[in-house]
């Protein structure tokens, strides 16, 4: 029923198609704008930038999230900064030079056009934030300071200290409560999205389960804009916060939005190892300790020897054995591959021998333990806090996770899916970080999308229906989304087994981190396909949801999203299946060089596949949106 | 190294805001001392359902601290026992075996219990919806390089502005006053060139808007100790400072 | 089902509007950190004299007739410019305001945290809040009490038989000399201490006198004035008891004056 996917590329130079687009497209008269109801889900950085710009040009806004207030939205957790082409320290950065490194980075499988859209509106972002009383890091001169960041050779990354995504929310959020101070915002924490109401063939509304009380609320609006997050969750233990999860786009894709790209997933190399069962979380250590840690494990299988007593002889620095030129500095994925081969060949390290060593001795021994701890003296309090270990005598335990997740819903350049009026923003979409993504990038896109994208291409949308009220919530259609929701909280309500809605939430983990995980197979993902839909079929048999609707139920809330988290990791595999290729975060055994590096097949899989719901218990169809690269020209990475 | 413990668990369960409370005692038993605080409570809750109770309801997120969803009183003290630490990242070695740990929700008049341990903090939503921003519109803004920030001016407005919202402040208080959560991102906004133009009518505003939510500051410092940030005091008396300006200077533009 | 449930409010407020509006500068008054600002301000004003008026009664050990001369100076302050007396009688006034707005903020702040404070059942275990600080609340109303019954008995005189206006040196020894009122001075004036030693250090933070370079010495100076304020104050209960400040039943000031007046007489 869709033919090629058509991303409304506008057609011009590089350079000039924003700036010649934001002309071209139909602009709503400041009047009008408060005659239009936009509804934004989630209220991390794209969200709440993108409700408070909206609020700011007039619209009428709501915005719904789960949380008990916007602020605790989890690109609250980002730590390293925020990439932008200001060249304050000019070493020959440039909007080109983001957008190549960008495009590189994501091993080309991003679009041209919204890249270097990211990189040209980078620098407004650090404007808006700065205004907004972002407490950036700063020189002594009192001008804004930049550090650098792997995948790129200029210092462009703006910080504050290691809690970036913590300021930037916290300017978003402050810039959010000011329109709903002001009135044209309308703010519902603790609503969570259950379903997309469409009608005639375009978002309409949304309806929500409010979490205190139970009750299931329809909102009704002229365009629904999704900022929901990625669906690291899926994998159970990740980085991401316990409660981030996949149901408000999953629940757009059932009603027909395109799923793009889902088996693209990054994984962070420097995490903290899981220590025991009950494990709930991973917590992230900033990549920047590579700088001075040696990483390595024993070379003997499953020595239980006390790291100190293990003779350099006995070691196996494997990075740096491997690869001799970058060394322990190799990328996120590569460092994340090796760790697993060696864990996987029993070498790993710790109690449950599922990480590896990263050794600051022969640093502090060099340096001196003041300069180690003067560097990362705050990550070293945090490893200490975790685990329970000075990481000043013993060497740090590592290994990676999951972080990120580059797929999304499929968007076209003006941020709206193959749905009409329903947007989606920040790393919900899959649209600017191809099959990786570059560090620092995160919050750059959902800056970005909210702030300077949206609120120009929404109008462009809005203007066919100038005069046309919201469709009323007394419609049918919401009746039955309505009846949909309620229909499901006495599903899970009434299943009555044995089992929480934890336990195979972590038993699905395990299945999409063994197959889908850090490298995916042929067979595995077989195995991934026959056996997530059995486990799915169990837990919707077996899982046991107690208490009532009407309350504050978190086993209620949980059992709806990891339903969909079940679905999306069959979907997951299923797109790893297809990509006979390894490109970015998407390692296939089957296609690597003989020295074990990832192998593109440029061919054959230049393109985005965006999936297309057919209904329950009917595998997805893959439609494909080609990738034309005009003006980078595609090669492969080498970090030997 | 981590070893197993048993803890008697007191644990304030209340079905619902109107509904009463009352402590109910768990024994949760060969708990990891690698476990966090709320992994525990993960463990506890599993155990619940597997007996067909109802798990104790928490709120948690980030869990590495800084979204500050998460919050407890452990044995009267808020975020546990630990100094300088959220509850997500309090770990159960800070325990021995044996220890009774007694579990409350935040306590204020203004952070009504919705369950359990789930209180409604949205009274802090309301104190920066009251002017804690500074009022640019999106595109609006000049080169971030334009006004240079020294760097003992942007490090002090970062100090404050670490704060995470958690309400602990709030909960330690013997008032119920919410003086370092506002006062943190007053002087934020206050210590910037760039939050100067507001910066009298935000002073006012929100701590007027605190006020009447929350209890009169009497300098006991729990707040400080609570604050899995260290957010100092010293903000609160430039807050003090700041009001009494603000009301000065507020009239005369006034005329 | 209802269309919109509005999430965006919030809970009731604790405190609400004030009714009346009052005018500039009262206005200040009616929010929370206007009356701490006057609490502190008052507290400045009240500690001030607690200093000069312990400082004062030293002259309790110099004898009745120099403590006497010594208060009769006081009533002289200002004789050159205004009629005797008015001068103390507006320190006096001065005083009595301070004294009434530092207990009205106080009360009504103290009734605002109370509306905003839930107790915790399961107990509280405090690491910051001292003993002085989280007693406010009880040495108030005892310094309050105490303050009554010292004018009282020492400046009108209705608990003492004995009473000689304007002689402290008797009044007192024949006062302190009853061993109840001994300890009341003593409980009291322990009370007065741990006020001053935590508002000492609070006015800082109320008034916003805050540099942290500074900081510490806050602490060294509560402690300090307090110190002094409890020694100096307890010597005279104490002195008394041991008989150190003792005028055998005698008021030489009483004695003095009648002498004073036969000597007129005979003139």
């Amino acid at each position: 029923m869709l033919g090629s996917l058509d991303a409304r590329i506008p057609v011009g130079s590089l350079e000039g198609k924003w700036t010649d687009h934001k002309f071209s497209m139909r602009l709503v008269n400041p009047n009008n704008k408060r005659r239009f109801d936009v509804i934004v889900v989630g209220s991390g950085l794209a969200g709440a930038s993108a409700a408070a710009s909206l609020g700011e040009l007039g619209y009428r806004v709501k915005v719904l999230t789960y949380h008990d207030s916007p602020r605790r939205a989890h690109s609250i957790a980002a730590q390293g900064g925020i990439n932008a082409a200001k060249n304050y320290q000019n070493d020959g950065d440039s909007v080109y030079r983001l957008f190549y490194d960008t495009i590189k980075g994501g091993d080309y499988r991003a679009r041209e056009a919204n890249v270097y859209r990211l990189a040209e509106v980078s620098v407004d972002i650090i404007d808006q934030a700065t205004a907004q009383g972002v407490p950036f890091a700063r020189e002594y001169g009192g001008l804004l300071d930049n550090r650098s960041f792997g995948g790129a050779q200029v210092s462009r990354t703006f910080y504050a200290r290691g809690q970036t995504g913590q300021q930037l929310l916290l300017g978003a959020y402050s810039a959010l409560m000011r329109q709903v101070a002001a009135g044209t915002v309308e703010l519902h924490t603790r609503s969570e999205m259950l379903e997309l109401v469409m009608h005639d063939g375009r978002a309409v509304g949304v309806v929500t389960r409010d979490l205190i009380t139970g009750e299931i609320v329809s909102h009704s609006a002229h365009a629904v804009v999704l900022a929901t997050g990625g669906y690291g969750n899926v994998y159970f233990l990740s980085t991401n916060a316990k409660m981030c999860n996949v149901t408000a786009a999953w629940r757009a894709h059932r009603k027909g939005a395109l799923f793009a790209n889902p088996c693209y997933t990054q994984i962070h190399p420097t995490c903290i190892p899981a220590s025991d069962d009950f494990q709930s979380k991973l917590t992230l250590m900033s990549e920047s300790l590579r700088n001075d840690g040696r990483i390595w494990v024993p070379q003997a299988h499953e020595d239980g020897r006390d790291p100190h007593e293990i003779p350099d002889s006995d070691r196996d620095y494997f990075l740096e054995r491997k690869y001799p030129a970058f060394g322990n500095l190799v990328p996120r994925d590569v460092a994340s591959r090796n760790a697993k081969t060696v864990v996987d060949e029993g070498r790993g390290v710790g109690p449950l021998r599922n990480g590896v060593y990263l050794d600051f001795s022969g640093a502090m021994a060099r340096d001196g333990e003041a300069v180690i701890r003067a560097k990362y003296g705050n990550l070293f309090d945090m490893y200490e806090r975790i685990t329970g270990e000075d990481p000043y005598r013993v060497p740090m335990r590592i290994y990676p996770a999951t972080h990120y997740t580059m797929g999304g819903l499929w968007v076209d350049y003006e941020l709206m899916s193959n749905v009409p009026g329903l947007f989606v923003l920040g790393e919900a979409n899959f649209s600017d970080h191809g099959a990786n993504r570059l560090g620092a990038s995160a919050l750059m896109q959902g800056l970005a999308d909210g702030y300077f994208v949206l609120p120009y291409t929404i109008g462009n949308y809005l203007s066919d229906f100038l005069g046309d009220p919201a469709l009323g919530t007394s419609e049918p259609v919401f009746a039955d989304a309505e009846q949909a929701v309620a229909d499901e909280m006495n599903r899970w309500l009434s299943i009555g087994g044995t089992r929480s809605v934890d336990h195979y939430h972590r038993e699905l983990g395990k299945l999409v981190w063994d197959y889908i995980g850090m490298a995916r197979n042929k067979t595995g993902l077989e195995k991934a396909i026959s056996e997530i839909p059995a486990l799915r079929d169990e837990y919707h048999r077996n899982v046991r949801v107690l208490g009532s609707a009407d309350t504050l139920n978190q086993s209620l809330e949980k059992a709806g999203r990891v339903a969909d988290l079940f679905e999306l990791g069959e979907l997951m595999a299923r797109d790893a299946l297809a990509r006979e290729e390894s490109c970015g975060g998407h390692f296939r055994e089957e296609h690597q060089t003989e020295e074990g590096e990832a192998m593109r097949d440029d061919e054959n899989f230049t393109h985005v596949a965006a999936w297309e719901w057919n209904g329950e218990g009917t595998p997805q169809t893959r439609h494909r949106e080609e990738l034309e690269f005009e003006n980078v020209e595609l090669t492969q990475r080498s970090y030997k | 190294m981590s070893s197993e413990i048993n803890l008697t668990l007191q644990v304030w369960r209340q079905p619902g805001p109107q509904a009463e409370g009352r402590f109910v005692t768990y024994e949760a038993k060969g708990i990891s001392t690698d476990a966090s605080f709320l992994e525990m409570l993960d463990i506890v809750n599993e155990r619940l359902i597997e007996n067909g109770e109802e798990p104790i309801v928490f709120e948690s997120d980030c869990r590495e601290g800084i979204c500050g969803t998460c919050g407890l009183m452990i044995n009267g003290q808020a975020h546990g026992p630990q100094k300088s630490t959220a509850t997500c990242q309090l770990h159960m070695r800070s325990f021995s075996d044996g220890d009774h740990i007694v579990i409350e929700p935040w306590r204020a008049t203004s952070f009504p219990v919705l369950r359990d341990l789930a209180v409604d903090r949205r009274a802090m939503d309301a104190i920066i919806a009251s002017g804690g921003y500074i009022s640019v519109n999106t595109g609006a803004a000049p080169d971030a390089n334009l006004t240079p920030v020294p760097k003992e001016t942007a490090d002090t407005a970062f100090d404050a502005a670490a704060c995470i919202g958690c309400g602990a402040c709030v909960a330690a208080c013997p008032n119920s006053a919410a003086q370092l959560f506002t006062a943190a991102k007053v002087q934020h906004l206050n210590l910037l060139p760039q939050g100067q133009a507001q910066r009298w009518a935000r002073t006012e505003a929100m701590v007027e808007t605190m006020e009447e939510f929350f209890g009169s500051c009497t300098n006991h410092g729990e707040c400080e100790e609570a604050c899995p940030k260290d957010i100092p005091i010293d903000f609160i008396a430039w807050t003090n400072r700041d009001y009494i300006k603000a009301k000065v200077k507020n009239r005369k533009l006034a005329g | 089902m209802a269309q919109t449930v509005s999430r965006v409010s919030t809970p009731p407020p604790v405190r609400s509007e004030p009714r009346v509006k009052l005018p500039w500068p009262l206005s200040i008054y009616q929010t929370a950190v206007g009356k701490k600002w006057v609490m502190g301000l008052t507290g400045v004003a009240l500690l001030g004299f607690i200093v000069v008026h312990m400082i004062g009664n030293l002259h309790l050990y110099e004898g009745p007739l120099e403590i006497h001369e010594y208060a009769e100076t006081l009533r002289d302050l200002g004789t050159k410019i205004v009629p005797r007396t008015w001068l103390l009688w507006a320190m006096r006034i001065g005083l009595i305001a301070a004294f009434g707005l530092h207990i009205h903020s106080a009360y009504s702040l103290s009734r605002m945290s109370w509306a905003a404070d839930q107790r915790y059942p399961g107990g509280r275990n405090y690491i910051a809040a001292n003993f002085a600080s989280r007693t406010m609340r009880w040495t108030g109303p005892i310094i309050g009490l105490y303050l009554f019954y010292h004018l009282a008995d020492l400046t009108w005189g209705w608990f003492n038989p004995d009473f000689v206006r304007g002689d402290p040196y008797h009044n007192v020894s024949e006062s302190l000399g009853s061993i109840p009122v001994a300890i009341l001075y003593i409980v009291a004036n322990t009370a007065l201490a741990v006020h001053i030693f935590h508002g000492t250090w609070s006015m800082f933070q109320s008034l916003g006198v805050n540099s942290p370079r500074y900081n510490h010495l806050r602490r060294y100076l509560a402690g300090g004035l307090a110190g002094i304020i409890l020694v100096g104050n307890l010597s005279f209960p104490i002195f008394v008891q041991a008989g150190v400040i003792d005028d055998n039943g005698r008021s030489i000031v009483e004695e003095l004056q009648q002498h004073e007046a036969a000597e007129g007489e005979e003139s």
